[in-house]
């Protein structure tokens, strides 16, 4: 009897949890159908959900018109580029703070998420003056410096707390055994921290992936990343939701992927270690 | 424990970062801050400096010293409260949706449900979404009144189209921003809430304890902490919603704080003014991150 009724409250979640999910993920779904549609079928009233003629067409047509791979191509330099050029400076840092702690080391972590707090448009006039007098306006090099700057404290903060959980122990029974630091470094440490170091290279490449503000205050052409490249579909004309879907797609699904394997990564990353 | 030698080469692998993140603070804000007391416009060499205080024309642009006439004009002007009012309105009604809603579907999908995987997948699933696509496609696709799918449900049960974007457009852009930000707090709440003690829960079943003061008893308090850390958050990044407004054109009418800046300094090319809005920007941030650094700076220590 017991079983009964769990077995039916089961189910009612189920039913209720998959309802729930599906009209949360509809919009996605439906841009994914819509890019397989022609423009006719794209703009049908009542709308056609599988059967309709699958095309590819789209996809053929946006990368033709609007040049798709030039803008997913600086959309990878972007996010590869800050993500590497933070690594550098952050992982001594992290290190440092997670292994030799001075009195002031709290201090330091928690001024550094401070300058995370800003609000960007503080930032926006100075940024913006100086990337045009210094011709970096619509260039990667300056984007990548603005966006590794914008992440560098959540990259320093995520480093920190995986550091923190290599024991301790570790190093002192390799520094007894005579191991120099730049052998600590190599040999121990790099092997227990590289776990650590690739979830938050996944979340920073999901983070610069998609910031959104610099990108589109300091690109117009050259440079321009993915969200550049969608907001330049957003004055229609005519028939344009087949093509608008193949174009959201296409930005969206790399970081989709991506975002599913690092949904743990995420929680700890975005919360500063505050759950996990 | 740590040597004299390792505790100096800690200060120099720390260096570099520290040097970094404070010149990207320090610099600009006081860029800004100074930029703020002139009176410095990029199209118009200013006409008003030579009229208002001749004497204090001071480089080649035509900048003057100008107090705080800035903040004087920013301050009083109707689009800043305005500003101010949808920036509230849009960081509150979110705030509301996606701790609500996703308090709810966390207890939901920390049940025994089948597929519970796959159902995380397509409810995390959104906030991937960049926000400039959220923004285009629930404007075409979904909340077009002619041909959008809401309006075909809404005509088909008989309620009539819904013009979102004209009549309604603090709505939609709530409604835009609120569906990227709920599964975020799903996902914080329902990492927080499959650490709950199995034990307890167990206990408590035994006990006949009744679902809703469990609910209250038991399992909100384990979550008041995940909760806050998500209202903080989300805080911070809800004040600086830009995209979805720049993207729908709604800045007209659903303009925040950051799309009023924007429209100061990038549109009408008035330094002064922006940099001025830009300051009031990161006080109003700065109060908000005040309660969030000490939440944070308490965990920890524990």
């Amino acid at each position: 009897m017991a079983r009964a009724v769990s077995s039916r409250r089961k189910w009612t979640f189920t039913i209720l949890a998959w309802a729930l999910a599906f009209l949360i993920f509809f919009p996605i779904l439906w841009t994914i159908l819509t890019s397989f549609k022609t423009e006719g079928d794209a703009a049908a009233i009542p709308p056609k959900f599988l059967f309709f003629d699958w095309t590819f067409e789209n996809y053929g047509i946006v990368q033709e018109r609007s040049n798709y791979f030039k803008f997913a191509m600086n959309s990878v330099i972007l996010a590869l580029g800050s993500t590497f050029f933070a690594l550098i400076i952050a992982i001594p840092s992290a290190w440092g703070m997670a292994f030799s702690p001075g009195k002031r080391t709290k201090d330091l972590l928690m001024w550094m998420l401070s300058t995370k707090m800003m609000p960007p448009v503080g930032a926006l006039i100075p940024i913006y003056l100086i990337f045009r007098d210094f011709g970096l306006l619509d260039t990667r090099g300056g984007l990548i410096a603005v966006l590794m700057l914008l992440n560098l404290p959540i990259i320093i903060w995520m480093l920190y707390t995986y550091f923190k959980e290599i024991p301790a122990e570790i190093l002192e029974a390799s520094r007894m055994d005579g191991a120099s630091v730049w052998k600590e470094l190599v040999y121990v440490l790099t092997p227990m921290a590289i776990p650590g170091i690739a979830s938050t290279i996944l979340l920073n490449v999901i983070l610069a992936w998609n910031e959104a503000f610099w990108t589109l205050a300091l690109t117009t052409k050259d440079a321009a990343p993915l969200p550049q490249f969608i907001a330049s579909y957003s004055s229609p004309e005519g028939l344009f939701w087949a093509k608008l879907s193949a174009a959201s797609t296409m930005a969206i699904a790399p970081i989709l992927v991506l975002g599913w394997f690092a949904q743990k990564q995420l929680v700890r990353g975005l919360t500063f270690g505050a759950v996990k | 424990m740590a040597t004299q030698q390792s505790r100096t080469l800690g200060r120099i692998a720390v260096a570099p970062s520290v040097i970094a993140l404070f010149l990207w603070m320090i610099v600009p804000l006081a860029m800004t801050i100074w930029f703020s007391l002139l009176r410095y416009n990029l199209l118009d060499p200013n006409p008003f400096c030579s009229i208002l205080s001749p004497g204090q024309l001071f480089d080649e642009a035509n900048r003057c010293l100008a107090g705080t006439t800035n903040y004087y004009y920013f301050l009083t002007d109707p689009a800043f409260f305005k500003a101010m009012t949808n920036s509230l309105l849009i960081v509150g009604s979110v705030l509301l949706i996606s701790v609500v809603g996703g308090t709810l579907f966390a207890l939901l999908l920390d049940q025994a449900i089948i597929g519970r995987n796959i159902v995380r997948l397509m409810v995390i699933a959104p906030f991937f979404v960049m926000p400039t696509v959220a923004a285009l496609v629930w404007q075409n696709m979904l909340m077009d009144p002619i041909i959008g799918f809401i309006s075909w449900i809404t005509k088909s049960l008989g309620m009539g189209a819904v013009d979102w974007f004209t009549y309604y457009p603090k709505t939609a852009v709530v409604i835009i921003v609120a569906w990227q930000w709920l599964p975020f707090a799903t996902l914080i709440l329902l990492t927080a809430l499959q650490s709950f003690d199995e034990e307890q829960k167990e206990a408590a079943q035994m006990d006949g304890t009744p679902p809703l003061s469990f609910f209250w008893y038991m399992i909100l308090p384990h979550l008041a902490r995940p909760i806050t850390v998500v209202v903080l958050i989300e805080t911070i990044f809800l004040l600086n919603v830009f995209a979805e407004i720049y993207v729908t054109g709604t800045g007209g009418r659903a303009g925040n704080l950051p799309y009023l800046v924007y429209q100061y300094g990038l549109l009408a090319n008035d330094i002064g003014g922006a940099s001025a809005g830009g300051i009031v920007a990161v006080v109003l941030a700065n109060i908000v991150a005040f309660f969030l650094m000490r939440m944070i700076g308490k965990n920890l220590e524990g």
